[in-house]
Parts: C-alpha cells; structure tokens; sequence
C-alpha cells in the first residue's frame, strides 16, 4: 500500500481535546488550505479512570456543544468529514452515547442531515473473560496475568481502536465518525492511511497531532494544526496564523506522555520514529520524513475502570506558630491522635478497615516527603485531611469523630487549644469513590473487527420519507 | 557542586498511561548533555530512592538530537489512588532539580 501514492492528504486536527475550544477562523484557514477531513480525539485516561467508570464526559456538555457547532458548520459547507475519537472522555458506550445525543441536538439546531457513524468498542466482562481463558490477553509491564476477579472488579471496559473501523466507516461514506476509546493517533492517522498515504508518516502526523497545537512553538497561541501527508513524510503547521512549528517544538513532541521516544505500540504495527528527520519548511511548518512502520500481530489494548472505596475531605487553613515551627512533627503528632479517636470513637465492627491521611499543602503537601532539614516555614499551610473507608456513610462517620481534633488540636500541649481555618460549613465533604484503572493488557486478534461494533445514524433518510409521504 | 537545575533548559514530568511516570530532561547544550546524561546520579537506583519505583523497571532513553534523556518507571502507587497526591505526576520533577550531578 502507498507505493503508487502521488497526492497529498490534508488534515485539520482542530482541538486537543474536543471542548477545549475549537476556532472557526481556524478551521476555515485549515479548510481553505485544502483539508480534506477534520479529526480530533476527545478524551484521554490522563485524568484519571472516573470518567470510564463512570460514563461521565470531562469537558463540559455546553463547551462540547459550541465545538461541535462549529464543526458541524464546517462539515456541512465543504463536506470534509469530522473524525471523533474516544468519545465523551473515556469512549465507553454511555460516553460515546452522551456525544452521539450532542451531534443529533446540534444537528437539528443547524438543520443539517449529516449521516453519522458510531463505532462501539466497549467489551461486557464475559467477553473478556473468555478471551482470557482462550489464553488471548497479555499483560504489559509492570502487571502480570489477567484474572477473572480484576475482570469483575471493572465498571467498565474498553479495546483502544486502531485505524480499521474508522476506515470502513468512511469507506462507507460517514460524514461524521464518533468512535469509543481510540489511540489518540488512529483518530487522525486513519484519513490518510485511507486515502492511500503509507503508514509510516500518517502515523506519525497522528502522534505529531494528536494534542492539537501543543506542537507548535507556543501551545497557547491558537487551538489547532494542519497536517498534510505525502509519499515521503508529512509537514505540520498550527492554524493560527501568529504561531510557528518548528524541528524543535515537532520532535520533542513526540516524547509527550510517551514512556518511549521512539517506538509506539499501535493495533497493527509500531511506529518507529528513530531515524525520522525534521526539517524547517519555512517559518511556520515543519517537514518530517524517515518515519516507519513495521507491521506487527494485530492487537487491542483493553482498559478497564474499577470503582473502590470511598473518601470524606476536610480543609483548615493554619497560621498558627506553634504549628508552623513543628510542621512534620505536628503532622504525626495529630495523625496518632486522629487515628486513636477514631478507634476510640467507632465500634471495631462497624469502622472496618479505613485510613486517614494528612497532607500540608505549603509544606509537602504534593509529596508527602519531608523537606530537607533547615527548610524555613512558611506563613501558612492549608492541611487537607482524607479519610478512606468502605462505604461514604463511615468515611463521613470518621471525619465527623476526628472533627475537633482537626479543628483544636494543638501543637504544643498545656496552651489554650487553637481553633484553625475552617473555609467551610458543614466542615466534612463527602468526595465519593476511588477510582483506579484495573487493566493493563492488550487482546490478541486476527480480526480488527472482532470487538468492533458499528451502527449509523443517517439524518438524510427520514426526512427524504417525509418528503416522500409528503 | 552542580545540580540538574544549573544543568538544564528545561525539566518535566508527566503520566504516561495511568501506569507509568515519564520525565523529559532537556540539557542546556550538547556539552552538558554529554557530560551528564549518563550520571549516576539520573540511575535507575536513584529513581528507585526518590520515588519507590521498581530499579529493574527504570527506562533511560538518551536523546541526542534533542540533548535530553527520558527516563521513565513504574508508578509507585496506581493513579488516582487512595493517597493519590499528584494526578498527573506533572510535580513530581522538583525533587529532581536538586539533584547533585558532581
């Protein structure tokens, strides 16, 4: 594929994040240039694994709304295709469904007939538990073997969809493409690997792409880029027209978030970048060449949220001298202290096991390491106290029983108790369960489409049967 | 005596995955990236004490062209966890900075 390849694909990847703030010059710019397909991710695991669990979007419903808006305008005037990956955070099938209802909701506003593919990749726990035992899931370092009892502990799972689905819903002729989890580079690699682009550079503008104009010089000039792909490399430039990329701001690029520089694990293949050049173009674009491909068994990587115990927070603010001067010692001082009324104040069969942590924001709060001896205080620390237990009724309970001694407990005893800052009423907050991510395995296929769902949404037939019965 | 921060441009450090912590420590020239970026002091021993990860686990990936290293491990602890402290792992390079190259 791609030996006969003349053209050169464009594409605009428009956001690093869908509903971070799309700008319709810039897509305009994009399409005016000559882009062919629109392609974007909109989520990541980066925040944490509540957002899987919990089928919730990060970004927020109205900012996703004004994003694809602008989008959607887009897609009807020029007819270039949207490309959504990892849907509503996570790209689970209630995240991809929360999107799905957006596009239906902007589409009516705009009266546009856009015909709409979903591409499902949510995998129920049996269907993994059977892949497990067909001995077809392997672990990436550092975990080790799959069991069914991590399987069940998952609220949700999902297989990252590499290139394949996407291509077969464009090959269908989607206008719009919202897919669950993606690799943040299959989202925008798929549209030239399409159009006939060789693999090597189409992945590598998806990786160079995948966080927008974080690539460029400076990431908070503008939102999006332009990739074009070509027989031999791909060039990039950002959107706005006041910004730069440059061989610098390209190829570190690629060590963002990445544990390797070099090699990226993709369904299908790796993306090797060792011997790729980047070359300045002129003073915005970058051009980058030697990027390979090398074809691999086909895998999925599986992710799976578990939803755990659960946590009550406190907050004070504390100036207190005495507190200040003794900042660590004060730390196990209290937390000795709130660990015995705890025990003290709850019957051992109703407490079960819990925890409780204190961090000293302004001290070492980020770490919890102790600063190096001789490290002068500071004029104030705020002192988050976190309390961890089975359910949200005894996380309450504990931070409740622990309350006045947060609130009075004193640094140097035989002195009138001190009342610290509370900012707050009632004191304890109820922050809700842990959230974790459980697996760490990719599942071996023959088929790309074996987990793969896809159904559509075609806006243009039912109102030409309206029109028909009309 | 010099520390990474006399040493550097520009040090980060990032989650990658919810399974692994990456640091990007770009040197401030090609002279100071060869001098130090095979430190002892960057070892994989080293990242084991700062941050409890597994010494055996440690990647350290020279970048000439870039005249950085990347060097990344194992999370100590599950992203997000119940002592969760740095979601991102985005702080965890200051206690870096400090670091005593020779």
């Amino acid at each position: 594929m791609g030996q006969v390849f003349e053209g050169c694909v464009k594409v605009i990847v428009p956001c690093g994040s869908l509903g971070a703030g799309v700008r319709e010059e810039e897509i305009t710019y994009g399409l005016v240039a000559g882009a062919q397909a629109i392609a974007t991710d909109a989520g990541s695991t980066d925040s944490g694994a509540a957002y899987l669990a919990l089928g919730k979007s990060k970004n927020n419903r109205g900012a996703v709304k004004r994003d694809l808006t602008i989008l959607m305008k887009a897609q009807a005037w020029s007819g270039v295709p949207i490309i959504v990956g990892t849907a509503g955070q996570a790209g689970g099938d209630l995240n991809l469904d929360w999107t799905r209802d957006i596009v239906l909701e902007v589409a009516g506003e705009l009266g546009v007939t856009p015909k709409i593919a979903l591409i499902y990749c949510e995998q129920d726990r049996e269907t993994v538990k059977k892949l497990n035992a067909q001995g077809r899931i392997k672990p990436l370092p550092p975990h080790g073997e799959l069991d069914d009892a991590t399987v069940d502990s998952c609220e949700h799972i999902v297989a990252a969809l590499g290139v394949e689905p996407f291509i077969a819903a464009l090959e269908a002729g989607a206008d719009i493409i919202l897919a669950g989890r993606s690799t943040d580079t299959a989202v925008i690699a798929c549209y030239p690997i399409w159009k006939g682009a060789p693999w090597g550079p189409s992945w590598h503008a998806g990786k160079t792409g995948e966080c927008g104009v974080q690539c460029a010089v400076n990431p908070t000039l503008g939102s999006g880029i332009l990739l074009s792909v070509d027989a031999q490399g791909f060039d990039v430039e950002p959107l706005s027209k006041d910004n730069q990329c440059t061989p610098h701001s390209v190829s570190a690029h690629m060590l963002y978030e990445n544990s390797d520089p070099f090699r990226l694990v993709e369904p299908g293949g790796i993306l090797n970048v060792s011997q790729a050049r980047y070359q300045k173009l002129n003073e915005r674009a970058v051009r980058v060449v030697g990027s390979e491909w090398e074809t691999m068994p086909y895998t999925m990587k599986l992710e799976g949220a578990a939803a755990g115990l659960y946590q009550t927070i406190m907050l004070v603010g504390i100036q207190d001298p005495d507190v200040l001067n003794d900042i660590d010692g004060f730390h196990d001082r209290l937390l000795e202290a709130l660990y015995t009324r705890t025990r003290q104040s709850i019957p051992p069969q109703e407490l079960g096991e819990f925890h409780i942590s204190l961090r000293m924001y302004g001290w070492n709060g980020v770490t919890g390491v102790q600063p190096p001896v001789g490290t002068l205080p500071p004029p104030e620390i705020g002192m988050l106290f976190v309390a961890t237990a089975a359910t949200q009724e005894m996380a309450n309970t504990i931070a409740q029983a622990c309350n006045p001694y947060f609130f009075h407990y004193p640094s140097v005893m035989g002195k009138e108790l001190p009342s610290y800052g509370f900012a707050f009423t009632p004191a304890d907050i109820p922050r809700g369960q842990i959230y974790e991510f459980k697996l760490n395995h990719v599942v071996q296929l023959e088929d790309p489409f074996e987990l793969v769902r896809i159904q559509w949404v075609d806006l243009c037939e039912p109102v030409l049967a309206e029109k028909g019965l009309g | 005596m010099v520390k990474l921060r006399d040493v550097c441009r520009h040090v980060r450090s990032k989650q990658a995955g919810p399974f692994w912590i990456t640091f990007d420590i770009f040197f401030d020239g090609r002279e100071n990236f060869e001098r130090y970026s095979q430190s002892a002091a960057l070892s994989s021993a080293q990242f084991a004490r700062l941050y409890g990860t597994d010494p055996a686990r440690v990647k350290h990936i020279p970048v000439a062209d870039l005249e950085m290293v990347k060097i990344s491990y194992p999370r100590a602890t599950p992203q997000g966890g119940m002592v969760e402290r740095d979601m991102h792992a985005g702080q965890q390079y200051v206690r870096l900075l400090d670091v005593v190259l020779d």
